[in-house]
């Protein structure tokens, strides 16, 4: 049995459309010795549903990690949206008695109730916080020696970052660590921590579009060769959208985007082949500068 | 959606305030920081969509929601614009949840028939699939072909209870 055990849980945009990034997290998972057991019955982690009915949303979550308390386990989510939505709901249903009474009132329906036993962290927590860097770098065998890439790190993992209470919303720094285990530079853009949009695209689909070029050309301009995600819907909106955005604006982008698993397993000297870069919509495999 | 000025040309026609709206808004969990806002204007500076919306100011939903401004502010297509990114609950000098008072305003605008299209599908996804995206069959072979472990069935049930007595049903008229 491995030392360290995590509930997995994949949420709603990683298999509705984003094989790549949950292979490749599990075969990182599988590299550092990280055990991942599939979350029975679980459903949306509720964010989508926030907006329509708060409530819903609360009571999805909180079954979520009833589940897991019912395992015995932690949680762990490859996903930004799920760890935040999580991560918060967690935190409240601890804290705000008055919060738990009237959300264990909905669970009681259903034959469950929160008692706060478990803990909910994204993947790159994992592996700062339970991992550490030093063993992260063990499994580095090929590092990069001339990649240049950007973080982008997504928004709900850093904020609100009084309920969420991960890395510094302003500054972040625990992914460009991560990436700089790898031997690549991970260079400063202009409006790092901006969001994709990706939220608001079944309401306008053109903010999202004008906000993804925009970062997609800070980040050329500062000379980065790749993109580095870690949330599936970031994911779909640079890379997935990209040829969208090259549409819409008459410009070439070409421009390769990252899980960040696929960066690290590349460097751990996985083959490209087992990490599903056919799935993505921007071609990875020319890019040489990933592959030496 | 295409945005759509909202603002009325008639200047001369009175708007109708609702006094009670604020403190509507401040009963319901994550609306209580209205009350503190003094309009400086970080949130909109801030905000990622503003920069690229005509229309979508945070600000000035915060003081439309303030003075009463009640059916302007729950029927208004740009309420729906916020994208939750937190940024400007967390740099508002005044400690407003900005963010949150958005969705305070926006379960109330659903539970008055406000509701977009995009939410109602989500919805309905969640209700009959207890996933917010629907996953077809081709993409659960996928799945397999690629070596992914199945995904499993939902507890229909359970989300269906919990709809139920979360008053979600209710709102999206099931």
């Amino acid at each position: 049995m491995p030392e360290l055990e995590y509930l997995f849980f994949l949420g709603c945009v990683i298999p509705y459309r984003v094989p790549s990034y949950e292979i490749s997290a599990r075969k990182i998972c599988e590299r550092l010795g990280i055990g991942l057991v599939e979350m029975p019955e679980f459903n949306c982690c509720g964010l989508p549903l926030d907006p329509i009915n708060h409530e819903m949303m609360l009571a999805l979550a909180a079954r979520n990690l009833c589940l897991a308390e019912q395992q015995g386990l932690q949680i762990m989510t490859i996903c930004n949206g799920c760890a935040g939505t999580l991560r918060k709901v967690n935190k409240n249903l601890k804290e705000d008695r008055g919060l738990r009474e009237r959300v264990n009132g909905y669970l009681k329906e259903i034959g469950m109730e929160f008692k706060g036993t478990t803990e909910v962290k994204h993947f790159i927590q994992v592996l700062v916080e339970d991992i550490g860097f030093e063993k992260v770098k063990e499994i580095v065998q090929k590092p990069f020696n001339k990649l240049k890439v950007a973080q982008h790190y997504g928004c709900h993992l850093l904020r609100p970052s009084k309920e969420v209470e991960f890395d510094d919303p302003e500054d972040p720094k625990v992914l460009k660590a991560l990436i700089e285990v790898t031997g690549a530079k991970c260079l400063d853009y202009m409006d790092e921590t901006q969001c994709c949009g990706a939220t608001i695209s079944g309401i306008n689909s053109e903010i999202p579009l004008q906000l993804t070029r925009e970062k997609l050309n800070h980040i050329k301009e500062a000379g980065a060769q790749a993109l580095i995600t870690i949330c599936p819907s970031c994911h779909l909106m640079y890379d997935v959208n990209q040829p969208r955005i090259e549409r819409r604006f008459g410009e070439k982008f070409d421009f390769p985007v990252l899980h960040y698993p696929q960066l690290l397993a590349l460097a751990a000297g996985i083959s490209p082949e087992e990490l599903a870069f056919n799935e993505h919509k921007v071609d990875v495999s020319g890019k040489m500068v990933l592959f030496c | 959606m295409v945005e759509k000025r909202e603002a009325s040309t008639e200047v001369v026609t009175p708007i109708r305030l609702d006094p009670s709206f604020r403190h509507e808004i401040m009963a319901v969990h994550g609306g209580e920081t209205l009350k503190a806002c003094f309009q400086c204007g970080t949130c909109t500076s801030t905000c990622p969509i503003a920069r690229f919306s005509a229309y979508y100011r945070p600000r000035q939903i915060m003081q439309m929601t303030q003075l009463g401004m009640r059916s302007r502010v729950l029927s208004s297509e740009t309420l729906w614009l916020c994208a939750a990114c937190f940024t400007c609950t967390d740099r508002c000098p005044q400690g407003v949840e900005v963010a949150s008072v958005l969705r305070v305003l926006r379960n109330l605008a659903v539970k008055e028939g406000f509701s977009p299209a995009a939410y109602k599908g989500l919805a309905s996804n969640v209700l009959g699939t207890g996933y917010a995206y629907e996953i077809t069959k081709p993409r659960l072979r996928k799945r397999e072909e690629l070596g992914l472990p199945p995904l499993p069935n939902a507890n229909l049930k359970d989300v269906a209870k919990l709809a139920g007595v979360t008053g979600f049903s209710k709102v999206i008229g099931t």
